[in-house]
């Protein structure tokens, strides 16, 4: 009997995993962003001495993890499970990086609601007492993410004004069966939801019913209130979704303007870094998370946050076939105190 | 929540979103257009100027052109016009040699046969397909006609 | 003069190409496969030939310019040679552009490393 369950789509765990280290690792872009003090490193380079785009993302990964080990004083043997995922094909920069690892691995997708989706199942099988020590992880860089979805870098188009910049970065987050906090008390699951949108150019509309919708579902199951919550923040909707996230959810009743804010816009100064919309990818909400977000809940300038990370589920295949983009959005809730 | 119905929700979007701004593009797509043809037109007259006749200078002005356009995308320049100049900086032949360059030099990491050279077409290839293709159509057509 | 027609026509044809990015979200490969689709379209019905002579670079150097050296070609060589000119005559025309697009394309990218957008 699923005796943790509320509602349709909520769990509440009974022993909530504590998150007690994180690690965060961005690229030179984000590192002069708004939250560029937050970061644990910043890369000078996108190529971080490596010979690909490619290779730099996997290490950014092992990089992640490393930090966040360091700070918790574990070593790799002490983690039970590897929950890791980002944007590539067969998400093989997760895969490399579990290469260099000697820890049981998980490969998720979830394309840019990983980082939730990593959490989700995480805590799970922490509070499910499959494991004490778990590392959750995703990254996603700029220039892989570019040339697997869109142009190469130096075809000189014109970007749209809708457009998102994916984020290279990657965060990690080390879950444990005790310790002191900030923990994971409840994990709605989200449900894909198509509202049609076909223009690849416009994630930001394609994901914010889904995030609503998961949004929406976490209040009616958790029956929390509004005022509950410190700060309730989307992955990568940026200005577009959140205008459109805030709509919808308004429509159901819940009026979240004054704490809803999301990773994308957070991440960048779109005016002046020239992103369009806002960030986007795996590592936007992850860095956001395991490094502002994380630091504000030890500083307890906010206690109990529901993040919602989000993702567009597409490939290239897809939109040359005239699909439209579905979106998913998985939601945790992270506070200060176990209740 | 509801379902959501999707022609209402693409209205809706459509509503809201940014609208490129239309002007500043389309003068910037004029000037830059311009100027790159301008200098094509320096170009054409200067190599007739060495005593090449119409016709050969019809087919140096592009070869130039497509060395300056490979060479900047190199360089790694051309891309940046491209972000203000649009369609000025797409359209003419130089644009088509970014189009051939951008991706070859990208899929370097993938090898010189499957990566650079399998690449090199993947946007320009179109073009020679649908020009090649309209031009022995036209062929054809003139040849039953005439 | 010629310069200042060059600069007009080949301004106006890129002013067309940028309302079609803009306003039917086309990509920019499909903008340069309609150019150079109509270029040769225009070229055999007769439009595209006064434009040329008119505009000079402006109207050679943008992508139905190729599309117009591919068509005019074509309709030469079955001039000349008959059915077999239908298919020489085009690539014969354009032949020295496509060639050093390869060349220089590949000679490019053998010199250079892409660099990441700012």
């Amino acid at each position: 009997m699923a005796i943790k369950k509320l509602g349709s789509q909520t769990i509440l765990f009974k022993n909530p995993p504590s998150i007690i280290a994180t690690g965060s690792i961005v690229g030179p872009k984000e590192g002069e962003g708004p939250l560029k003090n937050y970061y644990d490193v910043i890369l000078n380079d996108d190529l971080k001495n490596e010979k690909s785009w490619e290779k730099c993302e996997s290490k950014m990964q092992i990089d992640a993890i490393n930090t966040a080990l360091n700070k918790s004083n574990l070593t790799e043997k002490d983690i039970d499970y590897l929950f890791a995922g980002d944007l590539l094909n067969q998400i093989i920069s997760s895969g490399f990086a579990a290469r260099k690892l000697a820890i049981p691995f998980f490969g998720l997708y979830g394309a840019c609601s990983t980082m939730t989706e990593s959490l989700s199942l995480g805590a799970m099988a922490v509070d499910g007492g499959f494991a004490d020590k778990v590392i959750c992880v995703t990254s996603s860089h700029f220039s892989t993410a570019e040339r697997q979805f869109r142009y190469p870098l130096e075809l000189g188009n014109q970007r749209a004004l809708t457009t998102q910049w994916t984020v290279t970065g990657s965060g990690a987050a080390i879950l444990s069966s005790e310790d002191k906090g900030p923990f994971i008390t409840h994990v709605t699951t989200g449900k894909v939801v198509d509202p049609g949108i076909k223009d690849v150019n416009n994630m930001g509309a394609a994901m914010a019913p889904a995030a609503a919708d998961t949004i929406v579902q976490h209040f009616k199951d958790s029956g929390f209130k509004i005022d509950d919550y410190d700060l309730i923040i989307t992955g990568d909707l940026a200005t577009i979704g959140k205008g459109i996230a805030l709509d919808l959810i308004k429509k159901e009743g819940f009026d979240i303007t004054s704490i809803y804010t999301d990773c994308g816009i957070e991440i960048f100064d779109n005016k002046k870094q020239d992103t369009h919309s806002g960030g986007s990818g795996c590592g936007c909400s992850a860095v956001v998370f395991t490094g502002y977000i994380y630091k504000e809940m030890l500083e307890g300038n906010v206690n109990r946050v529901l993040l919602v990370s989000t993702g567009a589920l597409h490939s290239p295949t897809s939109v040359q076939q005239g699909e439209s983009v579905p979106g998913i959005a998985h939601a945790i809730t992270i506070s200060n105190k176990k209740d | 929540m509801k379902n959501i119905n999707q022609k209402d929700y693409k209205n809706y979007v459509d509503g809201i979103v940014p609208k490129p701004t239309y002007l500043k593009n389309c003068i910037w797509a004029f000037i830059i257009g311009g100027l790159i043809c301008t200098f094509g037109q320096f170009i054409t007259e200067l190599v007739m100027n060495y005593g090449l006749n119409k016709k050969e200078a019809a087919t140096a002005t592009p070869i130039i052109l497509i060395f300056l356009g490979a060479f900047f995308t190199g360089l790694g320049l051309y891309d940046r016009l491209g972000k203000f100049a649009g369609a000025g900086s797409i359209v003419p032949i130089t644009g088509f040699a970014n189009s051939i360059v951008s991706p070859a030099m990208e899929f370097k990491r993938e090898g010189y046969v499957l990566g650079v050279a399998a690449k090199m077409f993947s946007i320009a290839g179109p073009v020679l397909v649908y020009g090649f293709g309209s031009s022995v159509i036209v062929g054809i057509i003139y040849y039953f006609i005439d | 003069m010629d310069y200042i027609k060059a600069f007009l026509v080949g301004g106006i044809i890129c002013v067309i190409g940028q309302l079609l990015m803009d306003g039917t979200k086309m990509t920019p490969a499909h903008v340069l496969v309609t150019f150079v689709t109509s270029g040769v379209i225009l070229t055999a019905i007769g439009i595209y030939e006064p434009i040329a002579n008119f505009g000079g670079a402006g109207a050679t150097v943008p992508l139905p310019g190729f599309g117009y050296a591919l068509g005019k070609g074509v309709i030469e060589a079955v001039n000349k040679d008959g059915i077999l000119g239908i298919f020489t005559g085009g690539i014969q025309a354009t032949a020295g552009g496509v060639a050093a697009a390869v060349f220089f394309g590949y000679l490019m990218s053998v010199i250079f490393n892409p660099k990441t957008k700012k």
